[in-house]
């Protein structure tokens, strides 16, 4: 799909960032892949963030291999794969709350449904012809070659994933930090995990189509670990991390306009600067200096 | 059941059966576990307000059971209680729990106000507009600074010492102006100092807003001087009685079944020894 990319864009970089973008956006494929980006961009910093703090990080890289499997399977029988991602995703999350509660109890129980994914969607694709493309474009993603259609379903799940996680946002974010409380105070926990589990699988399956399977962390974990560290309120942490996908998928999708490399590749990178950054410069993690502290909780520590 | 009869013969007596006025628990020949384990029976007793209340026992007797049954978590096998003339349910604003075991950890960047925020208004669906946000914030600071906690409010929940943490679980507790305080061992992990400090506070929530405070400890001394009553879980039975009755050398170590030495010195101060602990001083 670069090789398109590459065809079109023969207008060149110029300073004028206008122009730029008016060149940019005479393109259906442009617009579809920023609309498209921004919606997902969006989501993905919103559940992102959950994901980071309830430690589901491995669940959701796992999620995205369910969603290898059915996105091939889709491919096979000439269904949209988008489909078959969400059906496979979601099916994934049922079967993760199913099979444990307790997500340290969880590694190796996800990391068997994962390895056993990846195997059958080996299996699909290999049974397709299309073989080499299909399969690069669900692993490394293929945001470039998203179509009205997929934008539209994008545009659905993101809004029905956003409305979700407006309604269970509090007893959300006391269970994920405060499992045992949060049920003693009425909180389902038990139920809020499987909602949660597939709102991650529904927010996976859109990503899937800018970062691909194999770098999902990059849109769902690494702007809500850069967000994490930069600051110690949920609704503020939500913010950055939404600011950080949204910054990393644009400015990936510009750059990649006037270069024959994958936009996947500048969007984990960009992120990837960012958050080794705000582990390189302590000042950004906003640590307080512990001699900024009064006596008295110096002397607790 | 052999040792049972080293406890006082008026402890499980019934008289609570008539609910006075000004008791917040009580409970009428209650048995508890599950299904197939029974883990306490026939237990008779009553809390009143404002008091603190020492829950002794050992691990296993079913000390987290009865508070589990408090908070409407387990119905009883048998029995009755009522908690503040109800029924226990969940989610009782009225209560407030400080659990033992937190899964609060090292790499947590969010502060302790918005954990403490959680307790007024965690378990509500939707959001909450600015003003509200703004309200919750300040009753989460009140509740912080009840417990000499105000410094740590905008510290990240990773980078709280032990008793830090306790502290502000305390508050989250606090927060929604509650009747009864259930705490589970709270102390553990605490050096002498912080243990001493801690139970100050608590006791100062209890005198000052009329709180019932019960508290789950496995080391008595740091309660001592504090505790109006002691809740007592042993053998499958649960007894009662003021500290000056059960903190003997015979109930706690039929309690514990283990030897355990009670010392008292010529200010009439009491301490608690283990055999190791006694052993090891001769």
């Amino acid at each position: 799909m670069n090789s398109i990319l590459a065809s079109v864009s023969n207008s060149g970089f110029s300073l004028n960032i206008w122009t730029d973008l008016t060149n940019m956006w005479q393109y259906a494929f442009i617009r579809n892949a920023f609309e498209a980006g921004t919606i997902i961009a969006v989501v993905a910093g919103v559940v992102g963030y959950f994901v980071v703090i309830r430690r589901l990080s491995f669940a959701a890289h796992a999620l995205s291999h369910a969603g290898f499997a059915g996105a091939a399977g889709a491919v096979l029988l000439s269904l949209n794969p988008l489909l078959g991602l969400m059906a496979f995703t979601s099916a994934g999350g049922l079967a993760m709350a199913a099979l444990g509660r307790k997500a340290a109890a969880r590694d190796a129980q996800i990391g068997i449904v994962l390895a056993f994914m990846l195997g059958l969607g080996v299996l699909f694709i290999s049974l397709y012809k299309g073989y080499a493309t299909e399969a690069y474009s669900l692993l490394f993603g293929e945001i470039l070659g998203i179509s009205r259609g997929d934008v539209i379903v994008t545009l659905i799940a993101g809004i029905i994933v956003l409305a979700v996680m407006a309604v269970i946002y509090r007893p959300l974010l006391f269970s994920s930090l405060d499992e045992d409380v949060a049920e003693a105070r009425g909180v389902p926990v038990l139920g809020l995990g499987i909602v949660f589990l597939l709102i991650v699988a529904v927010t996976t399956s859109i990503a899937v189509q800018v970062v691909g399977v194999l770098l999902i962390f990059a849109l769902l974990v690494t702007p809500a670990a850069i967000a994490e560290r930069l600051s110690r309120r949920p609704a503020s942490g939500i913010a950055i991390s939404v600011g950080m996908a949204l910054f990393s998928t644009w400015f990936g999708l510009f750059i990649a306009y006037y270069q024959p490399y994958p936009v996947s590749f500048f969007i984990t990178s960009l992120v990837f600067v960012v958050y080794l950054l705000t582990r390189l410069v302590p000042r950004l993690s906003f640590r307080k200096p512990e001699t900024t502290l009064p006596a008295k909780v110096l002397d607790e520590v | 059941m052999s040792k049972m009869h080293l406890m006082p013969k008026h402890w499980g007596n019934n008289s609570m059966a008539q609910a006075r006025t000004g008791q917040i628990i009580v409970a009428d020949k209650l048995t508890a576990g599950y299904k197939n384990k029974v883990i306490w029976e026939d237990a008779t007793f009553s809390v009143a307000a404002g008091e603190f209340v020492g829950v002794l026992g050992q691990n296993g007797a079913g000390k987290t059971t009865l508070f589990r049954l408090l908070m409407g978590l387990m119905n009883p096998i048998e029995g009755k209680i009522k908690l503040l003339g109800e029924s226990p349910k969940r989610g009782n604003p009225k209560v407030g729990y400080v659990p033992q075991r937190r899964s609060v950890n090292d790499s947590m960047t969010i502060e302790a106000l918005e954990l403490v925020r959680l307790g007024l208004s965690g378990n509500r669906w939707g959001f909450s507009g600015e003003s509200t946000a703004r309200v919750e914030r300040t009753r989460a600071m009140e509740a912080l600074k009840s417990v000499d906690a105000e410094s740590l409010a905008n510290r990240s929940l990773g980078s709280l010492s032990g008793g830090e943490l306790q502290r502000v679980f305390l508050a989250q507790a606090l927060v929604g102006d509650v009747d009864l305080l259930l705490l589970d061992e709270p102390l553990a992990n605490l050096d002498v100092r912080r243990e001493v400090d801690l139970v100050r506070i608590i006791n100062d929530v209890v005198k000052s807003r009329g709180v019932t405070v019960m508290l789950i400890a496995h080391d008595l001394n740091p309660l001592l001087p504090v505790l109006d009553r002691v809740i007592y879980l042993a053998n499958g039975k649960l007894a009662t009685g003021t500290p000056k009755e059960v903190v003997t050398t015979k109930s706690l170590s039929a309690l514990y079944g283990a030897p355990i030495e009670v010392l008292r010195d010529s200010k009439g101060r009491v301490a608690v020894l283990g055999v190791e602990e006694v052993a090891h001083h001769e």
